[in-house]
């Protein structure tokens, strides 16, 4: 139901990847103590942003990204009247004053300065509202939520939160193997490049640290990273459980068959509660 | 006389309590255990709560379930009994998302203590703002693998599929479908 709550609880990090995993399309709205800022995405990607009510124009943004000049700014402010981003934008293709690419571009680094933003944030009401998207007329990009979660979680420096999400350096890492997500694709900074290549179910993190000379504290800013963004998830290190196959633990040594008449007695006790 | 235990856990107020007492056959004892000084490191003598309730099985065999304290600093106690469990279940709140993080990092500290099955309940899943399952199992990263069982720990129905459901999670594991 009601995707809302504090940015305090649940931070921007987690939110991005929730609506990126989930694939969700509509508008996020945060509430901060000074201002309000609007994110939508389409289907978990990341397609408009804006501060307060305000949007920024079309030419705003490009002259700040020296797309156009201050001249070319001036008159289009005086001339162009209230004319929508998209036949701007359109105008300005055609004059070559600017290529499509450009205003994408442009578009992009500042809704990405906008979502930024908000990992600053430590407090904040949320609402994700489904399937509203911003005004017809706006032109919208589509950026995968994967680097500006890395991003994110980059800033996330705090020691005991990542004490938090990963407790034991005991632990493996796997890639996950949700669709979609290539490594390839993901801007990782060296330090990730170097865990990655580490990444094994037989390594525990320790190892990976160990091996890549970092210490508790830059390993598990990276496997966070990692985590955040999906890449990877954390598995019991395979070769050394302490468990022979099939044995459970909790029960004394006894034959799979009267572990098993053990269990089922449990089963049939609990149904008939 | 064999006993064997499972341990339900998860952050404070998620309704462990509440799950142990709708099954249990004794009235949950609260043991209230002091902790020193020394092992706390904080000045004043505090106490913990720790639920316990039982089923009896059959004549020679018990079941113990045993509600771990909520609160992080009294973590050391979870790996006491977590030690030799049967499986263990992960109790969130569905409607308090701010206790997201904390049940995630209670359950991958139980993971690492042991390989045993586990699952998780998103309880409270009678009030209106209880979070969906989908998000709720995103929000955990929970694998497609690991059940996230809906639950309203103070219907003895749902309590008992919980319990049910890891049961058969353990059986599976025995019959080597486990990892
Ligand atoms: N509506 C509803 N309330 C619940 C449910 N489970 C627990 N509660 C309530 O939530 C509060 C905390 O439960 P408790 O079992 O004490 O949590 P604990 O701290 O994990 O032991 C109590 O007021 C319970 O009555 C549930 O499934 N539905
Ligand atoms: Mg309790």
């Amino acid at each position: 139901m009601a995707l809302k709550g504090n940015l305090r609880d649940f931070t921007v990090t987690q939110l991005l990847n929730l609506i990126s995993v989930a694939g969700k399309t509509g508008t996020l709205v945060v509430e901060g103590p000074n201002e309000r800022v609007i994110v939508c995405f389409r289907e978990g990607k990341l397609a408009y942003a804006q501060v307060g009510n305000d949007s920024q124009s079309l030419a705003t943004v490009l002259h700040r990204s020296n797309k156009l000049s201050a001249a070319q700014y001036r008159a289009i402010a005086e001339r162009a009247g209230r004319i929508s981003d998209k036949e701007l934008g359109l105008l300005l293709i055609n004059a070559r004053y600017v290529s499509q690419q450009d205003i994408l571009a442009s578009l992009q680094t500042h809704f990405l300065g906008v979502v930024n933003r908000l990992f600053t944030w430590v407090e904040g009401f949320f609402r994700f509202e489904n399937d509203i998207m911003p005004p017809d007329d706006k032109i919208t990009v589509r950026v995968n939520l994967e680097n500006v979660i890395i991003e994110g979680a980059r800033k996330l420096r705090e020691w005991e939160q990542l004490q938090d999400e990963i407790p034991s350096l005991e632990m493996a890492l796997k890639f996950t193997d949700r669709p979609g997500t290539n490594i390839r694709n993901v801007n990782l900074s060296v330090e990730e490049w170097r865990v990655v290549s580490f990444i094994n179910p037989k390594n525990t993190i320790r190892q990976v640290a160990t091996a890549t000379k970092m210490n508790d504290l830059e390993i598990r800013r990276v496997v966070y990273g990692l985590l955040q963004a999906g890449l990877v998830e954390m598995v019991r290190p395979v070769g050394t459980a302490p468990l022979a196959p099939g044995q459970v633990a909790g029960l004394p040594q006894s034959s799979k068959e009267e572990q098993k008449s053990l269990i089922n007695r449990i089963i049939s006790r609990i149904r008939s509660i | 006389m064999q006993t064997v235990k499972m341990v339900v856990t998860g952050p404070f107020n998620a309704g462990k309590t509440e799950f142990i007492r709708s099954v249990s056959e004794i009235d949950v004892v609260s043991t209230e255990r002091r902790i020193s000084s020394q092992a706390e490191r904080v000045k004043d003598t505090t106490t913990v709560a720790m639920d316990f309730g039982r089923i009896t099985v059959d004549n020679d065999l018990v079941l113990y379930l045993f509600g771990t304290p909520g609160q992080r600093r009294f973590d050391f106690m979870w790996e006491i009994l977590s030690e030799g469990m049967l499986g263990f279940i992960v109790m969130v709140d569905s409607t308090r998302p701010e206790t997201f993080k904390e049940a995630r990092s209670i359950l991958e500290t139980f993971r690492a203590y042991a390989p045993t099955p586990y699952v998780v309940a998103a309880n409270k899943q009678d009030i209106a703002e209880a979070w969906e399952l989908d998000d709720i199992r995103i929000a955990l990263r929970l694998d497609k693998k690991v059940k996230l069982l809906p639950t309203v720990a103070t219907d003895k129905e749902s309590v008992k599929t919980v319990l049910l459901e890891l049961l058969y999670s353990i059986l599976a594991e025995m019959e080597g479908e486990g990892e």
